[in-house]
């Protein structure tokens, strides 16, 4: 019986020489690991433009019904994305939304991406909802915001190009 | 009945009628073949291979003319050396078809990666994406793997405006020809075909204005790939995230069976609209199509000119508030009318005639045209079916252009014309239908002459001949250059025709209004009186309730001094509504239920596709909500009741039920999601098809009164007759608000021969005042050859107003001045 006791001393002590695995949130942050699903971004690329063509593949995907987005056409004058169509509405319910990255798996341009922010709080049930505004990335160095107007004759792909995805 | 044919498909034996096609056969029997070019409506063309089956036939000794038997005593088969499309191969007996079979599979997939070499594979911002035969079908038959790169594929116009409702992408575009076919072989006109060749092939449209037709959204519906969208649901939604309701369409009185699509929209804050309009499958209405008027005119139920609210005297006022001062209104009225309009619904017009009962006033239908009672009496009866029509039978179209009052009607009576049925048209000038469809006998008659036609048919020794041998007779009348009294007199003098051949009261026999409204035929059937001309009522009424109507928007009535106590009772915010003491904002019939009856005496539901507009309520509800306020007790809730009331009370509607009244049968070709290839979006009827009022002249035949002969006016040498015609597309206010139909809707306009134009002094595209009796309006020239020569054609509903044949004088606007 007392070599048992002792046993469980002994971690007991062991643990008192170690450094508390504690960190101080939120003055201290820990790192997410690579792969981690926190809130979404939308991306753009370097120019400025953005990547989400409004096709509303990931509200299709969505298990949570957590997206809604509408679209409507680009043109030279007022454009947002390479192709002939960009989302006028995006909107993530995080409340609803799960985390489970399956946007991510069904965009065709990469627009969407699950990001490190896991920071989320609301005090109603509206704040919850986050808009193409708030999901939207700033703007690279160099780029441009949307709308931009652009030369006739550039953009002329119905959807940018298509990578295969690869992990 | 044509000789029965057996045979194998994938181990199944299937018995067809000699002649079916081998995708048809299979189809029955429950395998799909992929198709694209393929439509069951269509003449098969073979264009996109993507069918290709494997086909045995059975040998055949040449000299005994028996099966040769093999040593298992089983017939011996021979196959082709290649594939065989089962589109065009009719079945044969004995015949032995593979369609899975590994050699079938590869031509299928070869067809398919075919195919996508010069396709973008835009499926994400595809409007067709979701709903595509040709996505469905790669993912079924294709290669995973496109071997081909982007920049090597052909790269065409993605963005070709047909007309300004259709658009075309060229790059998306397989050619199957399903568009050109429907065009020729359905609708009779060519206005789309082929140019260039080989891999520069592409669609073309060869009419002036494009696409010229009234059918344009049907070709949408039925291409297999995202290359025709209709400009009105650019990028409107995905289509898996569309509800859909079922609903009839209210442009006509054809009565097509359609399904709202909607979903909600940030754009319109947040409400639930309705996105786009599809046909939904009826074979004995509409077959799997729509026109454009009822695709695209939609948007009024959804205009920033709804009423919200109730008013009186200008200003919100509670619903309380509102049918206290209407009931004051019509308490304290001696004399009083009710005027209601063929838009409502069988439900609101029995709940408006009790009420008009009630108080012992008259209940008016306002109608631009009459003779609505012997449609009641010698209209089609239960079990009648435009479809059965074919040889033997014939048709009589009479002061009518289908084609532009009826588009659905146009197209059922080409069909007929085409199996056979004899087409006998009567008619001023030469009309779309006289153009594209085949018919038998033209009656040519000047205006002014309506009251002779009949008499005239009768005099033509061969028309009367097949009136009189005809198996089964339809006649259609309009009021082309007519007022309401004189097309009274042409349905009474139809009617009459009908007894006389022995044609009345039987099944696929009778007589068809043709009706601006959806419902005018249910308002007869209700007792309601026809009227036009609204003055003297507004000059001797003390009160005035009008439903659903707006006089002072279409010019009929002019103010003066004295005014009725008006309550008016409407969806949108018209001239009428203006002018009115008490305004009774309803929801439109989005958004709610109800029944209508169809030209052809049809009885069919629509079903709540929305939520309704602000604090409005179905007409039903606030008439019964008035009749509460004025001692009558009507049911207010369910429009399923009081159909059962009027089941009870009108012989006509007599052993119809509600909940009946949304059976279906099965029907040919089979449609819905996994059909998409093989038939197209139309949607499937799951909602009911309605039933056609018994013939309240069964047994009894009431006899005709001696036909009526109304004085008209004649073009005289030197003078000009303005002659009142219908266009489909007109300026009417639930046309005006859908914004995309506006360059089909034009200036108000009147359309001369070139000889009366030039004596006129005036030239195609000049603005002429026109004045006639006491009126007049400005419009701009257009110069036909069609026209009659001292007649001067002015659409109805396009701000000149109108209602009969009068004679005027042109001058130039600018001379005016």
């Amino acid at each position: 019986m007392l070599k048992e006791i002792g046993r469980g001393l002994m971690t007991t002590f062991k643990m008192m020489l170690e450094r508390p695995v504690t960190i101080q949130y939120p003055e201290q942050k820990r790192p997410v690991r690579t792969r981690y699903r926190g809130r979404h971004i939308l991306r753009r690329y370097e120019n400025g433009l953005e990547r989400c063509i409004g096709c509303a593949l990931c509200a299709a995907a969505c298990p949570a019904d957590a997206i809604f987005v509408e679209a409507a056409e680009n043109t030279d004058e007022e454009r947002y994305s390479p192709g002939e169509r960009y989302a006028s509405t995006y909107e993530i319910n995080m409340l609803r939304c799960i985390f489970c990255g399956f946007c991510e798996d069904a965009c065709p341009t990469e627009a969407i991406v699950l990001g490190d922010n896991y920071e989320l709080s609301f005090t109603d049930r509206a704040q919850a909802i986050y808009t193409k505004e708030m999901l939207l990335e700033p703007v690279p160095p160099g780029g441009q915001p949307t709308p931009q107007k652009t030369p006739p004759g550039v953009y002329t792909r119905a959807v940018p190009e298509m990578e295969d995805p690869k992990d | 009945m044509s000789k029965m044919v057996t045979l194998t498909i994938d181990g199944i034996k299937v018995t067809v009628p000699e002649g079916t096609l081998l995708v048809d056969a299979a189809r029955q029997a429950g395998i799909h073949i992929p198709v694209f070019c393929y439509h069951p409506k269509l003449e098969p063309a073979g264009m996109c291979r993507m069918c290709l089956v494997e086909i045995g036939r059975p040998m055949i000794d040449r000299n005994t003319g028996q099966p040769i038997l093999d040593e298992n005593g089983q017939p011996k088969l021979q196959f082709l050396g290649k594939l065989e499309t089962a589109c065009t191969n009719t079945v044969s007996e004995g015949m032995v078809v593979f369609t899975q079979s590994e050699k079938a599979r590869q031509g299928q997939k070869a067809t398919v990666e075919f195919l996508l070499t010069s396709h973008p594979l835009d499926c994400p911002i595809c409007d067709k994406g979701g709903e595509c035969p040709l996505q469905d079908l790669t993912m079924a038959y294709g290669p995973a793997q496109s071997r081909f790169e982007y920049e090597d594929k052909i790269h065409l116009a993605k963005h070709v405006p047909l007309g300004d409702l259709i658009y075309l992408d060229r790059e998306r575009c397989i050619l199957c020809s399903r568009c050109i076919r429907f065009q020729a072989e359905l609708v009779g006109e060519a206005v789309l075909t082929f140019d260039e060749r080989g891999r520069s092939s592409q669609i073309v449209t060869v009419s002036d204005p494009p696409f010229d037709s009234v059918f344009s959204g049907n070709t949408t519906d039925i291409c297999p790939v995202g290359a025709l969208t209709t400009a009105d649901f650019r990028f409107g939604a995905r289509p898996w995230e569309l509800k859909a309701a079922a609903s009839i369409c209210s442009q006509c009185a054809v009565g097509c069976n359609i399904v709202y699509n909607t979903r909600r929209e940030a754009r319109s804050d947040g409400r639930i609209v309705i996105k786009r309009v599809l046909p939904r499958q009826n074979e004995e209405v509409n077959d799997l199509w729509i026109c454009d008027k009822g695709r695209f005119g939609y948007h009024y139920t959804e205009s920033r000119a709804r009423l919200t609210a109730p008013r009186a005297e200008g200003r919100p006022v509670s619903w309380e508030q509102a049918l206290q001062k209407a009931a004051e209104g019509l308490r304290s009225a001696s004399q009083k009318a009710l005027i209601a309009s063929g838009r409502l619904s069988n439900e609101d017009l029995y709940t408006l005639k009790r009420l008009a009962d009630h108080l012992q006033m008259p209940a008016y239908l306002y109608t631009p045209i009459g003779g609505g009672e012997w449609v009641r009496r010698y209209g089609l009866s239960t079990g009648s079916d435009l479809s059965a029509l074919g040889k033997g039978d014939a048709i009589l179209v009479v002061a009518s252009d289908l084609y532009e009052e009826a588009p659905l009607w146009y197209l059922r009576v080409r069909q007929a014309a085409e199996r056979g049925a004899a087409l006998i048209i009567a008619h001023p000038r030469t009309t779309r239908l006289e153009r594209q469809a085949p018919h038998q006998y033209v009656l040519r008659y000047a205006y002014g002459d309506e009251g002779e036609i009949i008499e005239r048919l009768r005099r033509e020794a061969k028309i009367a001949q097949t009136l009189h041998e005809a198996r089964n007779l339809v006649i259609f009348f309009g009021n082309e250059g007519m007022g309401l009294e004189q097309s009274e007199s042409l349905a009474a003098a139809c009617a009459d025709l009908l007894v006389e051949t022995g044609h009345a009261g039987r099944i696929h026999n009778g007589l068809i209004g043709v009706w601006p409204h959806p419902n005018a035929q249910g308002a007869w059937e209700l007792g309601f009186q026809p009227i036009f001309d609204l003055q003297p009522l507004f000059e001797t009424m003390d009160a005035l309730y009008l439903v659903a109507l707006d006089p002072f928007g279409d010019g009929w009535v002019r103010q003066n001094g004295r005014k009725p106590f008006l309550i008016v009772q409407d969806i949108l915010e018209t001239a009428t509504v203006r002018q009115a003491d008490v305004v009774l904002a309803a929801c439109a019939y989005t958004e709610r239920e109800g029944t209508f009856t169809s030209g052809e005496r049809r009885v069919q539901r629509y079903y709540p596709a929305v939520p309704r507009y602000g604090d409005s309520r179905p007409d039903f509800a606030i008439t019964a909500a008035l009749g509460a306020k004025l001692g009558l007790n009507l049911e207010a809730q369910s429009a399923a009741r009081l159909f059962q009331e009027i089941a009870g009370a009108f012989p006509a509607f007599k052993g119809l039920d509600y909940a009946r009244l949304a059976e279906t049968r099965p029907q040919w070709p089979p449609t819905g999601r996994a059909d998409y290839p093989f038939s197209g979006t139309a949607q499937p009827n799951t909602q009911g098809m309605g039933k056609i009022l018994s013939a309240v002249a069964e047994g009894t035949m009431t006899p005709l009164p001696p036909t009526m002969q109304k004085e008209s006016l004649r073009p005289e040498e030197g003078t000009l007759l303005l002659v009142p015609i219908h266009r489909l597309f007109d300026a009417g206010s639930l046309l005006t608000p859908s914004a995309l139909l506006h360059g089909r809707i034009g200036a108000p306009h009147i359309i001369l021969h070139p000889k009366t134009a030039q004596e006129a002094g005036v030239t195609a595209g000049e603005k002429v005042l026109i004045e006639w009796e006491d009126r007049q309006a400005e419009a701009l020239v257009k110069v036909e050859e069609h026209v009659p020569v001292g007649v001067g054609l002015v659409p109805r509903s396009m701000g000149i107003p109108l209602s009969r044949a009068a004679r005027a004088r042109l001058h130039l606007a600018e001379r005016v001045r």
